[in-house]
């Protein structure tokens, strides 16, 4: 009791550097990034225009032409990403689950590799791969019998988007591929011996027991992958430059950001039109995260063993 | 174990599969290692063959350590990556101890409000996190993204080091005071070394995301001198994107770092996967 009336300064102390640091450097410029949106720059003077930077982005034809191509852009690259990196994560995660695999982990790490380089290396090597000039991937293809399949992918329009969104895939799969992995060895034997004895076994095993164990697991990647591929900027920069070519078909959020707040070519960089576009990004992350906590979440039955 | 989950056919499957993805997930570094020993024409001529007798080069390393300042770019990144993880776990497991050892009113909420950073996006904040720094002169400073890159990691080490503290016993601490050991003697001295596979798994989960990023280096420190290697390898390469053994030779310079770090860490990275530290 005598602790209620001390003053406790050590929880001062513990807290001070962390609240400071996370206040001064997160917390602050996101509320000061939304303030900003509302301003312009008249004449070197920072004037208050209100939703004025909103009504260009989403009235003016270039600007709401460029914003809605990016965001359905952006959306595009999300879809990928769930259609193609969680089953595939999901596949090779229930394949190394099974118990005694030989060469499980050498597998496992190996996999996870392409998750620990940068973008850069990412977006570079496969440019190289894919590249007409190298001719790696035509020669590949051709080793198949699929040679007149080859396209110069990165450079057409209609596949780059794909191309960059599958390379992102490749990326990434391995952190669906462990967390389902860990979900998937967290499942009790006896439930599985219990569906054993009732006659489940195999697939029907992984479709009616484990899969519906491990949903919640893929909720959290889902999202995870919504808030990834949402603030997604360096694979496009590296492999496709500031202006995400070409024509603007690989531009996402981040890119259309970056380019807007920096400015490229003979456009000015703008901060204050940056700020209401980030403001956007702000508000679609939010709802897709609200959508998860409260409309996804909340529904997914977590098993406690 | 039942033979009905065993059969030899299925063992074959799942080893054909997985060394397919294997093969995909290794060919693209592969093709990049073996090609940046080469010379330009074997390159091109045989890009699928390792390096021989004849064909192998070292013309791009030369090239690179020539043209690029790729030990000052490592150092950065090493001086941004260590001081980062320094204050993230530091400054985290101070705060995760306050939240999980004392009740005090607000506790909850602030747990809450260190926790709103997991998902949203520091970028989100670049516009006005640049202003700043301008503002207060740590543009092309190193300083500037050490202190983004600890905001960024705080919440999250936050969040799981609490999780952790709490199931350290409470009888240990108590025994400590009653021997007079005052509170930051017991964080220090009791509960920090008891926390220290925790600690681990936060660091090899913030290590990887400080030491790719692009975008603040790009936009917080593009001098010369402050530029971190994968920065410094992204220019170097646009610079050079027609001399393929330059290209190469510096991709594949980006990669070893990381690579050694992963092989040296992998086990702590994927038991802390594993562990359930992200559920």
């Amino acid at each position: 009791m005598s602790d209620r009336l001390r003053p406790r300064w050590h929880i001062l102390v513990f807290l001070a550097p962390a609240v400071l640091v996370y206040t001064a450097v997160m917390i602050f410029p996101l509320f000061n990034t939304l303030r900003l949106s509302l301003f312009t720059e008249v004449e070197q003077e920072r004037v208050f225009v209100g939703l004025q930077n909103f009504r260009t982005l989403f009235g003016d034809a270039i600007w709401s032409e460029q914003f809605w191509n990016a965001l359905g852009n952006n959306f595009w690259f999300f879809f990928i990403h769930m259609v193609v990196q969680n089953p595939i994560g999901v596949i090779l995660a229930a394949i190394l689950s099974h118990p005694r695999l030989r060469f499980a982990h050498l597998y496992r790490s190996a996999i996870f590799i392409p998750t620990i380089l940068s973008f850069v290396i990412v977006g570079f090597a496969w440019k190289l791969i894919l590249s007409p000039i190298w001719g790696i991937a035509p020669s590949l293809l051709d080793a198949v019998g699929l040679k007149s399949l080859f396209a110069p992918w990165l450079g057409k329009e209609e596949y780059a988007l794909t191309t960059l969104a599958l390379i992102s895939v490749w990326q990434f799969v391995g952190i669906p591929m462990m967390l389902i992995y860990a979900a998937l060895l967290s499942i009790p034997e006896e439930i599985l011996e219990a569906g054993e004895c009732d006659g489940i076994t195999g697939m029907s095993a992984f479709w009616k027991i484990k899969l519906p164990l491990i949903l919640p697991s893929i909720g959290i990647i889902s999202i995870l992958t919504f808030v990834g591929n949402f603030n997604a900027f360096d694979l496009i920069y590296a492999a496709q430059g500031a202006l995400a070519g070409p024509d603007f078909s690989t531009d996402i959020l981040g890119t259309f950001l970056y380019r807007t707040f920096f400015g490229f070519q003979l456009q000015l960089g703008d901060p204050h039109m940056g700020s209401a576009i980030a403001t956007a990004m702000f508000v679609i992350i939010l709802i897709g995260v609200c959508i998860y906590l409260f409309g996804i979440q909340t529904r997914l039955r977590r098993y406690q063993f | 174990m039942n033979k009905a989950r065993r059969n030899p056919l299925n063992t074959a499957a799942a080893h054909l599969i997985l060394l397919t993805y294997t093969v995909i997930a290794l060919f693209p570094v592969f093709v990049i290692l073996i090609n940046s020993f080469k010379t330009r024409k074997a390159i091109f001529r045989e890009p699928l063959a390792l390096p021989s007798a004849e064909t192998f080069s070292t013309i791009g390393y030369e090239t690179v350590f020539k043209q690029g300042d790729f030990f000052l770019y490592f150092q950065n990144s090493m001086i941004v990556t260590v001081c980062s993880l320094f204050f993230i776990l530091l400054f985290g497991a101070m705060a995760a101890f306050a939240l999980a050892e004392y009740r005090f009113r607000g506790n909850t909420l602030m747990g809450l409000y260190l926790a709103l950073g997991i998902m949203i996006p520091i970028r989100i904040g670049t516009v006005a996190i640049l202003e700043m720094m301008v503002a207060t002169g740590l543009v092309n400073t190193l300083l500037a993204l050490i202190l983004v890159y600890t905001a960024q990691g705080l919440p999250l080490a936050v969040f799981i080091l609490s999780e952790f503290m709490k199931q350290v016993s409470d009888d240990l601490k108590n025994a400590g005071r009653i021997d007079g050991l005052s509170e930051y003697t017991i964080f220090f001295r009791l509960v920090l070394p008891l926390v220290r596979p925790a600690m681990a798994t936060v660091a090899v989960f913030n290590m990887i995301p400080i030491w790719n990023d692009l975008w603040f280096p790009l936009i917080l420190a593009p001098a010369e001198a402050t530029k971190t290697l994968t920065l410094g390898s992204q220019v170097f390469i646009g610079q050079f994107v027609t001399d393929w053994n330059a290209v190469l030779s510096a991709l594949s310079m980006a990669i070893l770092p990381v690579l050694i770090l992963y092989v040296i860490f992998s086990r702590q990275l994927i038991r802390g996967i594993t562990s359930g530290a992200v559920k």
